[in-house]
Order: C-alpha cells, then structure tokens, then sequence
C-alpha cells in the first residue's frame, strides 16, 4: 500500500537530513521533489500544487531553517500535511444500533462495486449487524449471479428479483428487509460514468428512494488524474458520505486517493486490499501517513495481530516455552499464525524504522514458505525430537521439500539457537519474570 | 456519432484546458510552457514522457522558427502522434484456431471487450468460440456465456473455481475439434504484482501452447484509460511473464484521456490494437494514432474560434 510513494519520500528526506543546515533552495529543491513523487503517485496536479505550496510556506518559517534537526521538521510539515489531505480527523458511520441502516454503493464500473458490498457486509456481520445484500445492477450481465455467489459463499442473503427495474428491485428489497428484521442494507448499484447523464439520474432516483444512512463512492486505487472528474461529478449528484478505495493490494501509489478526498472532503473508510471476502480494512488518515512517510504504523500492527492470533495456541505455546518443550511442530504453527497476518513485508513495513530498510531487501513470503515445507516433510517423531535427523533423513527431508540439505541444516541450527534462547530467558524469568527476562535479552 | 466525435464528447476539459493555453496570445515563456506541462500530466502522460514531450517541443520551436500557438500545437500534436507510432502485424487467421489471450488487472473490462471483439468478428463472418478460463470472480462465466449468447459463438466453460489452466487445456482441444476460426479466453482479473496469480496466468500459457505450438496468436492487455501511472507496471510485468503482443484500451468514453497509452506505447513499443468507446456491443473501434491524439486535445483552430 502506498510503498512506492513511502519509498520517494524516504529517498527525499534522507538526502535533507544530510545537511546539518537547510537553505531555502535546500528546502525548495526537496519540495520540487516531492512534487513529483506526488505526480508520479497519480495525486491530481492541482491539489499536489496546493500542496507542495502549502509544504514550502511552512517549511520556509523559522521553525524549520533554525532547528538543529532541520530534516525532521521537514519530515513533520509533511506529515503533518498529509494528513490534513488524507481527511484529517476520522468520522464514525452513521450507522444506529436500534434500526434498519441503509447503504449504498455506487462508482465506475469496474471499480469493485460488487465485490465491496460483500466485504462490507461481512464486516458488519462481525460488528454484530444483519445485513442483506440488494442486487440493484441490473445493467452488467450476470452481475446478479456475482453478488448471489458471494452472498451463499458468505451465508449471508441476497435480494434479487431478474427482470425487475432497479427501482423496484430497491423497494422489494427494503420491505424485506424490514419484515425480517435486518439491520443493514447493502445495494449494490451497476458501475456507470459520471457523464452518463441517464444513469446517473437512475442513480439519485436510487438513493431518494433508499434513503440510505451511507453512500460510499467506489474507487479503484490505481485511477490516474481524471479521479478527481469522476470524484466531483458523483459528488455533485448524490453527495457520497464516504469512499472505498478498492485495489489497495496493487502496487499503485494511491495518489488518487488523495485527490478524492482533496476535491470531495468526504472521508475514505475502507480500503479493500485482496479478493478474498475479508480484505477489507478501516482507513485511518493519521496512520496511512505515517506508513507512507516511513514512519511504521505500530497500531495498525498490534491490531492485526490481535485479530488473527489464536488466544489459546498463545497461552499453550507460552506453556510450552517455559518447560522448555517447545518442538518444531510447535514452530511450524506460529509460522502459520504469523503467515495469517498478512505478507511479511506488509508487517515489517508497519515498525517504525525498520520498513523502508527490509523492503529493499525484497524480503517475501517464500523464506517462510521454504521453512514450513521443511517442517511439513519431517515425521512427527523428527518433529518432536530433530536430534535424530541424520544424513540420510536430512536428504529425505530436502528431497520432500523441494530444498538442499544445506537448508535443513540452517533450519535446525536456526531452531537449536531459538531453544537456547529460550531456555536462558527462562532461567532469568524464574527469578525477575518474564518481561524482564525479554529486556535483558535486547541487545 | 464518429469515433472521433464519441472520443471528443468525453474529452472537452483538456480541449479546452489546451487551447485556452495555446490559443492565447503571449510569448513562449515559462509560464507557458508550465501551463502545457500541467495540461499534459493531467491527461495520465506522466511527468517523464510530459517532461520530454515539453523540451522536445521547445526545441522545434527553435528550430522550426515557430512563432505562433496554433504552429506550436501542431508541433506538438507531432510529437504526440511519434509516440504513438508503433509497427503494427496484420491479422489474417491463417493458423486454425486463432487463439487470442486476453489478460488485464481486476475490473479492466476484459469480458466487456472479448464480447465486443466476438461481435466484430462474427460480423466478419467467422466462427468463434469463447473460454470461460476466468473460474474465480463469482459469475464470471455466466457473463461470458450471455455474451457467446449475444455473439452466435460458441462457448466452452466448467465450474467456478475450476483449475484455469485445465479449462484452457479444454477449450483449446474444442476450438480444434470444432474447427473454428477463433478462439478467445477470457481470463481472472489479476494484479500484476500477486506472484500466484502471475505463474498461474503463465502456466496458462503453457498449456495453450502444449499441443498448439503457434497459440496464442494474440495475447492481449486490457488497460482501462482511467488508470493512471500503474499502468507502466501492468504492462512491464504482464509483458515479462507473458509476451504481450498488443493492448487494448477501454472505457474512453468517460472523461479520462488516456495519456497513458503514449507513454505505454512509446516505453513498451506495444501497438494499441483496440479501443473501447462505450458500452454498446459495436463501441471497440480500431486504434489511429492521429485520430487518437486529435480527439485527445482536439482541433485548435475550431476552439479557438470557438472561443473568440
């Protein structure tokens, strides 16, 4: 997400931070180039030149020119700018706990209208709501049968009356919804351009009669200068409370995202970031600047942690760790658990500091897919007990999993060291805890 | 309504944007030639390729003693149009059947566009048969078999989730059993940078070309004109993975411009084989650089009498 832009601006600061002293043509030339780092991000001209003027004029005041840590103030007018541009502070939905909630999803075609509303009501299923899912595009051929598909995969129901004008097809769907009590009405509408002055008529006909508590403008991340046409136009008719940015999971620079918020001022909410039904994620401006700026994002980190990580392999795991029987069994799945997080590189972007400088080693997810393919073409009992993997096991093993033996045997000194740390960690818990133990440890 | 006229109905902004700079009075100054970059880069060409286009510009401008806008604009719709300028191999389907990949990121409008080229061909009297390779995106297939309906083609398609390849394999086998003329797969959205999906799309490839040595005779990009500077990815790693032999650029009927095609076309020296005009089944038109370039900027002298 954004990596591409992260990585300019890092280049960018890096090249500041150089100089114990900024001069104004220091600071103007780094401006120029985040100017176009901005452009190259797809960020629409205008708002990056409304910008980068707003990033000079502070950057020129004395603050900057007169600190000893020049480069950091720089780096600070910048995030503190992008913010601003990414939305600023966050706004909760209009969503009530107590009522029937109406949303709407509209946006080009092919922006993942179809595939957003199935995100979202899985979403807020978990959030304890009852969607239904509405198949209002009647135009795309077998868009019906998209939406059916997801909504059966997800066990979640769909309305769809074939044949129908969308307009009834919302009105059936809302008397349904309300007599079995659901909480949340999702539409999906077909994809149409914002010029289409028919289709766009179709589309506040649509939302006068749903009366819809959101409306989230679909937009795909990869869209170049023309975001801002698109964002405005569909702004001006139906008044979007919201964005979806979809695609995030691309290597598209974003910019466009930027350029919606700038011209429309209505907030992005979710990110979609994979095809799978729960790649969907909450946008938070403050965070997303600080990930894209090299910063880390500790709390978005923590949280996916959270999320995936099985609170009671944790607790059996530390059980494990402590008697010191910790097994490559036990290492293969918090392997998985760790995998479950997302890509690797994804993680490490998220801690401060260390992001920009692992992504130039391209780290990927195949070390992990090497050592769990290992594992997996070891017996239970050389699991439990990898002492007794000789020569010959080792060639098995490598010959299993697709690797040299040299890879085993890098594995199983990689696991003999990880157990000698455990082992001295918990001698020092024993007496001063655990967290203690983990500080001592740090180099 | 003409190509040109549909592309022009979309395009006014940056017409206008164009000729309100050039059509004015002034020196070609700093100002100008910033206002030309600005009018450039906001048409998807990107700061590089507009960089270029700008210093080359001034240059003719030297060089040609120009002295007047509306002779700066041709200069530089000159420019425009050389980047664009890319051999182009006829198509005549001698080798039965001509097989034509069709590729793109997510929600680019392949299936859209393989219907288009299906109605165009069968127009053209020849028999096509459409697989359904794209087994991922829920209702995937239903889309392309009611637009094998609408063609008079036949269709070829298993399960959802099927293995893609292993319907390749079939289609394939069916388009030679049936002896027809053309065959076109459509296949999963994917983003370039998903490993996975990218050894999938090749090992496509290499069960097209199992049996059938000479297949896929066209492997095609779809890139949607409103994507922005991410299209240069697109096409460097699908032309890696793959050999694209030609892009196909859609959804022109909105208000994008494009521009990113000249940068594709002028890094890639790919040809634009298709565009794709709006959502009617006849709307894929034959790509015409300078057709192209005129719709994207218009014709100057008409807006600036326009405007006087």
């Amino acid at each position: 997400m954004f990596e591409e832009l992260s990585h300019r601006f890092d280049a960018i600061f890096n090249r500041l931070r150089g100089h114990g002293k900024l001069s104004e043509d220091n600071i103007a030339e780094a401006v120029r180039d985040v100017k176009r780092a901005l452009l190259e991000a797809d960020v629409n001209y205008r708002v990056v030149k409304k910008f980068t003027a707003a990033v000079q004029e502070k950057a020129l005041g004395a603050e900057v020119l007169q600190s000893i840590t020049p480069g950091q103030q720089f780096v600070k007018i910048v995030h503190n700018e992008l913010t601003q541009l990414m939305g600023g502070n966050e706004r909760p939905l209009k969503l009530h706990a107590n009522r029937m909630n109406v949303v709407v999803l509209a946006g080009l075609q092919g922006s993942g209208k179809t595939t957003a509303c199935a995100k979202l009501a899985l979403y807020f299923r978990k959030q304890g709501h009852q969607p239904l899912l509405v198949a209002a595009d009647t135009q795309r051929p077998a868009a019906i049968d998209q939406l059916e598909t997801l909504g059966k995969a997800l066990g979640i129901p769909v309305y769809a009356d074939r044949g129908k004008k969308t307009l009834q097809v919302v009105e059936g769907a809302l008397s349904r919804a309300r007599s079995e009590g659901s909480s949340l009405v999702i539409i999906d509408t077909a994809g149409r351009l914002h010029i289409d002055i028919e289709m766009m008529g179709e589309l506040k006909e649509i939302c006068n009669a749903a009366r819809p508590d959101e409306i989230f403008f679909v937009a795909d991340a990869m869209t170049g200068q023309d975001a801002v046409n698109v964002a405005e136009q569909f702004y001006h008719e139906i008044h979007f409370t919201g964005s979806i940015l979809t695609k995030m999971d691309g290597d598209a620079r974003g910019g466009a995202a930027l350029s919606i918020l700038d011209v429309t001022g209505v907030p992005i909410q979710f990110v979609g970031v994979g095809e799978k039904s729960d790649a969907l994620e909450v946008f938070h401006p403050e965070r997303m600047a600080s990930r894209i700026l090299g910063m880390g994002d500790i709390v978005s980190l923590v949280e996916r942690a959270q999320e995936t990580f099985d609170a009671e392999k944790s607790r059996s795991l530390e059980k494990k760790i402590r008697k010191n029987i910790f097994t490559l069994q036990d290492f293969l799945e918090q392997l998985r658990q760790i995998k479950k997080m997302g890509p690797i590189g994804d993680l490490l972007a998220m801690i401060p500091g260390v992001g920009r400088a692992v992504q130039e080693a391209e780290i990927d997810n195949s070390a992990l897919t090497k050592i769990e393919a290992i594992i997996c073409s070891m017996t239970v009992i050389e699991r439990d007990k990898p002492q007794i993997i000789d020569g010959n096991r080792k060639k098995r093993i490598a010959a299993g999993s697709g690797t040299l033996v040299q890879d085993i045997n890098k594995l199983l000194k990689q696991f003999d060291s990880m157990k000698l740390m455990m082992k001295r960690m918990n001698k020092i818990a024993g007496k001063r805890g655990h967290a203690a133990a983990l500080r001592s440890l740090a180099p | 309504m003409s190509l040109l006229e549909r592309l022009k109905a979309g395009l006014n902004k940056t017409r206008t944007q164009i000729t309100s700079i050039l059509g004015s009075e002034g020196s070609f100054d700093d100002d100008f030639y910033s206002a030309l970059e600005d009018a450039l880069i906001s048409a998807d060409i990107g700061v590089e390729l507009s960089t270029n286009i700008i210093d080359g510009l001034k240059e003719r401008i030297r060089r040609d003693k120009i002295a007047t806008a509306p002779e700066a604009y041709e200069a530089m719709k000159a420019l425009l149009v050389e980047q664009l300028q890319v051999h182009r191999l006829d198509e005549d389907f001698p080798p039965k059947p001509w097989v034509i990949l069709v590729v793109g990121v997510n929600g680019v409008g392949k299936t859209t566009t393989i219907g288009k080229i299906a109605h165009e061909l069968r127009g053209k009297g020849k028999s096509v048969m459409l697989g359904a390779v794209d087994t991922f995106r829920a209702g995937a297939i239903e889309q392309l078999r009611i637009w094998a309906e609408r063609t008079g083609s036949e269709f070829i398609a298993q399960h959802d989730g099927a293995d893609a390849a292993s319907v390749a394999f079939d289609a394939m086998e069916a388009a030679r059993a049936r002896n027809v003329d053309v065959l076109i797969l459509d296949t999963a959205g994917r983003l370039h940078n998903k490993i996975n999906l990218m050894n999938e799309i090749e090992k496509i490839l290499r069960v097209i070309r199992r049996n059938t040595p000479h297949a896929p005779n066209e492997i095609l990009l779809v890139v949607d004109a409103t994507t922005g500077q991410n299209a240069m990815k697109q096409v460097a790693v699908f032309n890696d993975v793959l050999g694209i032999t030609g892009l196909v650029i859609t959804k022109l009927d909105g208000t994008a411009k494009g521009g990113v095609a000249l940068a594709l076309a002028k890094t890639y020296r790919l040809p634009i084989k298709k565009i794709g005009v709006g959502e009617g089944i006849d709307d894929l038109q034959d790509f015409n650089a300078p057709t192209y370039i005129e719709a994207m900027f218009g014709y100057l002298t008409e807006n600036s009498a326009q405007a006087v």
